[in-house]
């Protein structure tokens, strides 16, 4: 038996019925306490009582995160401080902090959801789960060590950063479940290498990794696992709907289970507005259904993905989105073509010759947007002849054409010029005016 | 074949001096070194007294560095004497990858180094020039 799992396997026929219950109860609430959510719903004629069905929801108007900045720091509280018993702020790197407040109630739901996770990952009483998400206002050190707590495992609270001492901890204290971002993970990984070690003897208990907050590839997935010697589970969330843990990937690997008795999801398409069909791309919207201290209705999440449609093989009935496709502000417009990071890391996956560390430069040049994408050889790469070197940048140069119709210039840089993350890697540096 | 010590060096300033620093800090002594530039980056090609540790070292102060079989052969210094020597290796059919030459104050003589195929030493050999061996060039260049 894995953590909750009466609730993951719920009848979908209850499980709606429990979510149109707690979304009613979301809705009424919002309106007679949060007074933005009176003048919105007030503004778009939206009547909370009147919603008899789940799709009724379509007629209430979007929370956007510009909403919730000019909320800050409380406005969107729905509780009074006093019965707030944490706070959290989304990285804030665009501008003004998004606050994410946590009754009670509000911290045994996150851990709860991350602690089905950790199931899903394998994980019961006597695992040893190794923390290295970064602890504070950043939800996924926190919210992964709610979920250690709610799953009854042994947790190592690392936080993220001094790697060889994760390195160390991994190899002597038994952790068999690391949890931090995918290019932290993937760090510590060629770290350990470098110094001579391999991991898949060396950390001879680890097993899995539960490692989200950013969007990778399947190759680049699959690199991690075969480095690491674990199964890797993607996770989802976002500091304005409450953390890691909305939806989480099973051993199946094929999408992730949205914690639906918690969260209702909608993917939209991101210009219309109007509900795209199972299967078909968009912007993922969520509302929540039952957290006290910051629900939030209709949240413009700008993460593309869709609903797997039909159910999981692995017998949980909770819908599944797909892996995150790239952010509707991720995506880089370059020469007027949509460009998703995603795109790019799927193409430089085909090639061997290249590490794992990527990152793109836009400037301007004469009115013209330059790209310019430095990319690490792998130490085998024979460095000697200038030809090999230009061969390959032809190449990798000529499949981003043939994939994205725009030229990349292709930079070979020295190894480890590309800097390093403890938290979620640096892709895209925007120099444009 | 000769062990050569290739550095992939990004253009930025200072990094020629940071690498041969490095090389200078751990009594590394170069006999020759070559430079082939592009826009981005630059390969350096050095010839010196115990390449393998040199290329250990570089790789642990975090340089791309490997090291390089070559060819290197003596040929006399004077007029038209790489001419002559390149013609044989043209007459055997044998590419040339890349090549540069230093000179040896002591024999008048000057050294090529050639990226070349292993078969050029029996030719050359065969032709009457004296092929360098790592035991004299690493012995010289202390």
């Amino acid at each position: 038996m894995a953590y909750q799992d009466e609730i993951t396997h719920m009848d979908h026929g209850e499980l709606e019925a429990l979510q149109l219950y707690r979304l009613k109860r979301t809705l009424r609430e919002c309106y007679e306490r949060i007074p933005f959510y009176k003048k919105s719903f007030d503004d778009a004629g939206f009547d909370p009582s009147s919603v008899k069905t789940l799709d009724d929801i379509r007629r209430a108007p979007f929370t956007l995160k510009q909403d919730m900045r000019d909320a800050y720091p409380y406005d969107l509280f729905a509780t009074p401080l006093d019965q707030v018993k944490e706070i959290h702020m989304s990285s804030g790197t665009t501008g003004i902090a998004t606050v994410s407040g946590y009754t009670d109630h509000d911290l045994k739901i996150w851990g709860d959801c991350f602690a089905r996770g950790i199931g899903y990952a394998g994980g019961n009483e006597g695992d040893v789960v190794h923390i290295c998400y970064g602890y504070g206002l950043f939800t996924g050190g926190l919210g992964a060590h709610y979920g250690g707590l709610a799953s009854g495992t042994t947790i190592i609270p690392m936080s993220a950063g001094n790697t060889k001492r994760q390195i160390n901890i991994l190899r002597t204290m038994g952790s068999s479940i690391i949890c931090c971002t995918p290019s932290y993970a993937m760090h510590i990984a060629d770290t350990a290498i470098e110094m001579g070690l391999d991991p898949k003897k060396d950390f001879p208990n680890l097993k899995a990794g539960i490692n989200g907050a950013e969007a990778f590839s399947d190759q680049f997935r699959e690199n991690l696992e075969s480095k690491l010697g674990i199964k890797v589970y993607d996770i989802y969330g976002l500091t304005e709907v409450m953390g890691p843990g909305v939806a989480i990937e099973c051993a199946e690997q094929n999408g992730l289970h949205i914690a639906e008795d918690h969260f209702y999801a909608e993917i939209l398409d991101p210009k219309t507005h109007e509900p795209v069909p199972d299967g078909e791309w968009g912007e993922l919207v969520l509302t929540t259904l039952d957290k006290e201290a910051s629900p939030v209705i209709r949240y413009r999440t700008r993460d593309i993905t869709r609903l797997i449609p039909g159910q999981c093989a692995c017998g949980r009935t909770h819908r599944r989105i797909d892996r995150l496709h790239g952010r509707t502000d991720d995506m880089m417009i370059i020469r007027g073509v949509n460009v998703f990071p995603s795109q790019i890391e799927d193409i430089c996956a085909g090639f061997d010759e290249i590490a794992d560390w990527y990152q793109i430069e836009l400037t301007r040049e004469r009115g013209l947007d330059v790209a310019t994408m430095k990319v690490e050889i792998n130490p085998g790469f024979p460095i000697d002849e200038v030809r090999r070197i230009e061969d390959l940048q032809h190449r990798l140069k000529r499949a981003l054409k043939a994939e994205l119709n725009i030229n990349i210039n292709i930079k070979i840089v020295e190894p480890h010029t590309i800097e390093r993350s403890t938290g979620k890697a640096v892709r895209i540096v925007d120099l444009r005016e | 074949m000769i062990d050569q010590l290739t550095v992939f060096l990004e253009n930025t300033p200072g990094r020629l001096t940071a690498l041969c620093k490095a090389l200078g800090d751990a009594s590394i002594n170069m006999s020759a070194l070559a430079l082939a530039d592009t826009t981005d980056y630059g390969i350096v090609r050095i010839i010196c007294n115990d390449p393998v540790n040199a290329a250990k070292v570089l790789q642990a102060e975090g340089f791309r560095a490997t090291t390089t079989k070559i060819v290197a052969v003596e040929v006399p210094d004077e007029p038209g004497g790489l001419a002559k020597m390149l013609h044989t290796l043209d007459e055997a059919e044998l590419n040339i990858e890349y090549s540069y030459c230093f000179l040896d104050g002591t024999t008048g003589n000057a050294t090529v180094a050639l990226k070349t195929d292993e078969k050029a030493i029996e030719i050359l050999e065969a032709a009457g020039y004296r092929v360098i061996h790592p035991a004299d060039l690493y012995k010289t260049t202390k």
